[in-house]
């Protein structure tokens, strides 16, 4: 079938099969590869994307489920020129990440969260990224780069 | 000023919050135009006879380019230990996970659908599904063995070890089998060049250790193999080599003549990356009432899995069973047996946090059996300073230590005399929640592998520098940390100082990243090199500046005359320019440093529904100078969730009949933010003198003392109730268990 999706502001027009994943469709038809694929169960988050500006697991939804929509990935966040979104530089200035493979669904997930939640406390962001895993960071400095995408305080 | 020790934001992230890392599955080199997609058809059964496989069907799938098995393999069969390990089950498979078949297909979604056409009757055999079954040899796994014991060390005990004590305790501890499960599960890619020369990029820890055992796997030399890490999305030990599909991999792409893709799904990681831990450890210990421990037993039995590939392991336990006390009478033995599961190998920590679970878990059973206050008993037989070098009675010699410092700054910041008071407050007013308190001392041994590391270092022509490493970060922050040491020793702006690691013709000689030796060996081996290359340039500037060597001086990036600036000075890309700069040494005989600290968990458990919850954990990690707190403190995060969530939730599970029942992430505890706290760090830095910088590894450290922390303050929160000790993870079952056993005996 033929599926149309915006991704990043640019339509992308692919002939796939009916079973093509999302995740898949932004990987390997438009090329995108910031999203990552963690696992099979829809457990990890690592694939998150923002449909249509909420946030979703692109490993469950079938690119079919998103024809004539919008996708944002990681690579969308920032601006033309490399300004960060405040997202972005704040994992970068709290060492939100380490090997790296969770945070393009982390902080797809961050930004849907503070765009529900602006002000969130240490708690809510905890409890706003439980679908996100991550193997290596113990989560503190994710949520410190929440906070601080937030505008509020850290605690290092 | 230096910038060694100050909070420095990563050079790797930019890349990373912007675009991802490029990770094995993101690669769209030239080199995997056409590439082939695999995949492995793994056993569903833990121990069968192969009646027969059939791929006819699978060969007419749409897409497939071909299917093999063990009958098409022509190459020698590898040893696990003492045993022979297939590259793809032959007549037998021993656990759920083996590999039986490959698929290669043209597209990646044709896969599954064919894998599944692959016929393969199994004629079950009995299974040894755990370590008690396994001892039993009841069923023999490996016939010409004649016992599922491989290996067995120690073991001849004095009966009268303990006579002298007023009191003795004994206790089984399991030290249960966990997934290491990195986010990025494994994932390959090869082809052959018209040379003859297999390129493999690998999701690897260890591109040179990975380049030599694939080399021999498919009997070619090792110059004929190049292994290029991508970015590697977690390791944890899991990923330190290459396992045999990579062997399998290479072959395929030979066979076939097709570059091949292999990126494993999250369930076939869970039952077929190696697991980690998987320890049942015996201890007694036996001391007087004043808290004095005269005597202490240790007997390790290591579930191998289905090959024992890493046998290291539990001896390593042995060598660090005594952790950070003195005992004057020290007893230790171990055993490794195989079972039908997915084989054993390191995961952050490998033997060290099963040794520290099981001296800390007896230092607490040997407080309670006498009435004394844990952190006491702890201090009564920590090694004091002054006996440092410390040999062990196990074989290790410690470098530097102040442990009781470390138990006291932990227990003076989590206020610890208040959080007894507390604790003894809820007891008083009977609060079905009660409060436990965990502490756990201990040191670890990093870099202990008895080999050094490379390092190169080049001035290029415009002044800036190229590094190579024979370390392999992934996650670490490595390229930081080493480019600020440079930035720092060389005088030169960290932007214009690249660090190159993880390609085989770059760097072609090396040992790579596990035990957290990447600092202290790969950074020293960096030091050295600089050093080496300050030299030639220092002779260079001297003959410029008409003065002897001696007398020349590296400020911020130039020579110049000590004591005369007006003299005059000489860059770095002045003298690069003159000449090379260059220098390639070999760091070290990897003498092992000896890292320890102290932790302090606070838990609450929920008395009648078992829920236990982690409220605060105080940690003290010292690895001697520190070079970037930033780094420094994310691994030290990572290790205190990794290791709290061993003692909380994370269990890989099998039936009886050697099913895995924990094989995806929906099953698998993996922990979350929700059920962590925010860490409470305190600092510490005692250096060694084993290296050139003076550190120690962090990479483990924080993983070893927070298991046996939390499960301490687990037991602790249940001990008033009878409670006297419960094995791991402490899920609320196995607690609501435990109180409703200790009800019922009182
Ligand atoms: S890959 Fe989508 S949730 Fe794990
Ligand atoms: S940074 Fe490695 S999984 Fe999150």
């Amino acid at each position: 079938m033929k599926v149309s999706i915006e991704i990043n502001g640019t339509t992308v027009s692919e002939e796939v099969e009916d079973r093509t994943l999302l995740v898949h469709f932004v990987r390997e038809q438009a090329g995108l590869t910031a999203t990552n694929i963690g696992c099979d169960t829809t457990s990890c988050g690592a694939c998150t994307v923002l449909l249509d500006g909420e946030s979703v697991k692109s490993c469950t939804v079938l690119a079919a489920q998103a024809d004539g929509h919008s996708v944002t990935t990681l690579e969308g966040l920032h601006g033309e020129d490399g300004d960060l979104h405040p997202v972005q530089r704040a994992f970068r200035e709290e060492h939100g990440l380490q090997c790296g493979f969770c945070t393009p669904g982390m902080i797809m997930a961050s930004v849907s969260l503070l765009d529900h939640n602006p002000k969130p406390t240490r708690q809510e962001v905890r409890a706003g990224l439980e679908g996100n895993l991550c193997r290596c960071t113990g989560y503190h400095n994710i949520v410190n780069a929440v906070m601080n995408a937030s505008g509020q305080e850290v605690q290092r | 000023m230096s910038i060694v020790g100050t909070r420095v934001v990563r050079i790797e992230d930019q890349q990373l919050i912007t675009q991802g890392g490029t990770y094995v599955e993101d690669l769209r080199v030239e080199a995997l135009t056409g590439a082939v997609h695999a995949m492995f058809v793994r056993s569903p059964i833990a121990h069968a006879r192969i009646a027969s496989i059939d791929t006819s069907a699978a060969l007419e799938a749409p897409g497939v380019v071909a299917v093999y098995t063990a009958a098409d393999i022509d190459l020698a069969p590898h040893k696990a230990g003492p045993v022979v390990e297939p590259w793809l089950a032959d007549g037998v498979v021993r656990y759920v996970g083996e590999p039986v078949a490959l698929v290669l297909t043209e597209e990646r979604y044709q896969l599954a659908d064919a894998a599944e056409l692959v016929d393969i009757d199994y004629d079950p055999l009995d299974v040894v599904a755990s370590i008690d079954s396994a001892l039993s040899d009841e069923t023999v796994l490996f016939e010409d063995q004649g016992t599922n014991v491989l290996q067995t060390t120690g073991g001849e005990f004095d009966d009268k070890s303990f006579d002298d004590c007023e009191v003795v305790v004994t206790q089984t501890i399991l030290n249960q089998r966990v997934a290491p499960a990195p986010l990025e599960v494994r994932g390959a890619a090869c082809a052959w060049g018209e040379d003859g020369r297999l390129t493999l990029w690998l999701s690897t820890q260890n591109a040179q250790i990975s380049r030599s055992t694939v080399a021999k796997g498919l009997g070619v030399e090792s110059k004929d193999v190049r292994v290029i890490t991508p970015d590697v999305g977690g390791g944890f030990g899991a990923k330190i080599g290459s396992d045999p599909e990579a062997v399998v991999l290479g072959w395929a792409s030979k066979r076939s003549g097709r570059p091949v893709r292999w990126v494993e799904t999250r369930s076939e990681n869970l039952v077929s990356m190696t697991h980690g831990r998987a320890q049942q450890n015996r201890v007694t210990i036996g001391g007087r009432r004043d808290g004095t421990v005269l005597a202490f037993r240790l007997e390790v039995v290591q579930d191998a899995g289905a090959y024992p590939r890493t046998m290291f392991l539990p001896t390593l336990t042995e060598l660090m069973g005594t952790g950070v006390y003195h005992f004057p009478k020290v007893e230790t033995s171990s055993r490794a047996v195989v079972t039908n599961t997915t084989p054993i190998a390191a995961y952050r920590g490998a033997g060290r946090p099963e040794a520290t679970a099981a001296i800390e878990r007896a230092m607490d059973l040997f407080a309670a059996e006498i009435g004394m206050d844990p952190a006491e008993v702890r201090r009564v037989n920590f090694i004091r300073p002054e006996e440092f070098p410390y040999s062990s009675p196990t074989g290790a010699t410690y470098d530097t230590g102040e442990y009781a410092k470390a138990l006291d700054k932990v227990l003076e910041a989590g206020g610890y005399a208040d959080l007894r008071a507390e604790q003894a407050r809820r007891r008083e007013a009977g609060d079905p929640v009660a409060l436990g308190l965990g502490i756990a001392a201990y040191v670890e041994i990093t870099g202990g592998d008895s080999g050094g590391e490379s390092g190169r270092l080049l001035i290029n022509p415009d002044g800036s520098v190229t590094a190579y490493t024979g370390s392999s970060p992934h996650g670490q922050g490595l390229d930081t940390t080493l480019t600020m040491l440079l930035s720092d020793q060389l005088g030169v702006p960290m932007d214009k100082i690249t660090i190159r690691h993880g390609d085989t013709d770059e760097v072609p000689k090396a040992i790579g990243t596990f035990g957290s030796r990447s600092l202290q060996l790969g950074g020293s081996a960096l030091r050295q090199a600089a050093d080496q290359v300050i030299e030639q340039a220092r002779a260079l500037a001297a003959d410029r500046l008409e003065a002897s060597p001696d007398d020349i001086e590296l400020s911020e990036g130039a020579f110049q005359v000590r004591g005369a600036p007006t003299s005059g000075s000489v860059t770095w890309a002045q003298l690069a320019e003159q000449a090379e700069l260059t220098a390639d040494v070999w760091f070290g005989d990897g003498a092992p440093t000896f890292p320890f600290g102290a932790h302090l968990a606070v838990v609450e458990v929920d008395t009648l529904t078992g829920k236990v919850e982690l409220k605060r954990i105080i940690a003290c990690d010292d690895a001697g100078p520190i070079v970037n707190p930033l780094a420094f403190q994310g691994q030290r995060h990572g290790g205190l969730g990794q290791g709290a969530a061993q003692a909380l939730l994370e269990v890989m599970n099998y039936d009886a009949d050697g099913n895995p029942t924990t094989a995806t992430l929906a099953d698998y505890s993996f922990i979350t933010a929700t059920e962590l706290p925010d860490f409470e760090l305190v600092d510490s830095e005692t250096p060694t003198t084993r290296n050139l910088l003076g550190v120690k590894g962090i990479g483990e450290a924080a993983t070893i003392g927070s298991t046996p922390a939390v499960h301490n303050a687990v037991v602790d929160a249940l001990s008033h109730l009878g409670v006297r000790h419960l094995d791991m993870p402490t899920t609320p079952l196995r607690v609501w268990q435990a109180l409703t056993d200790a009800r019922k005996a009182n």
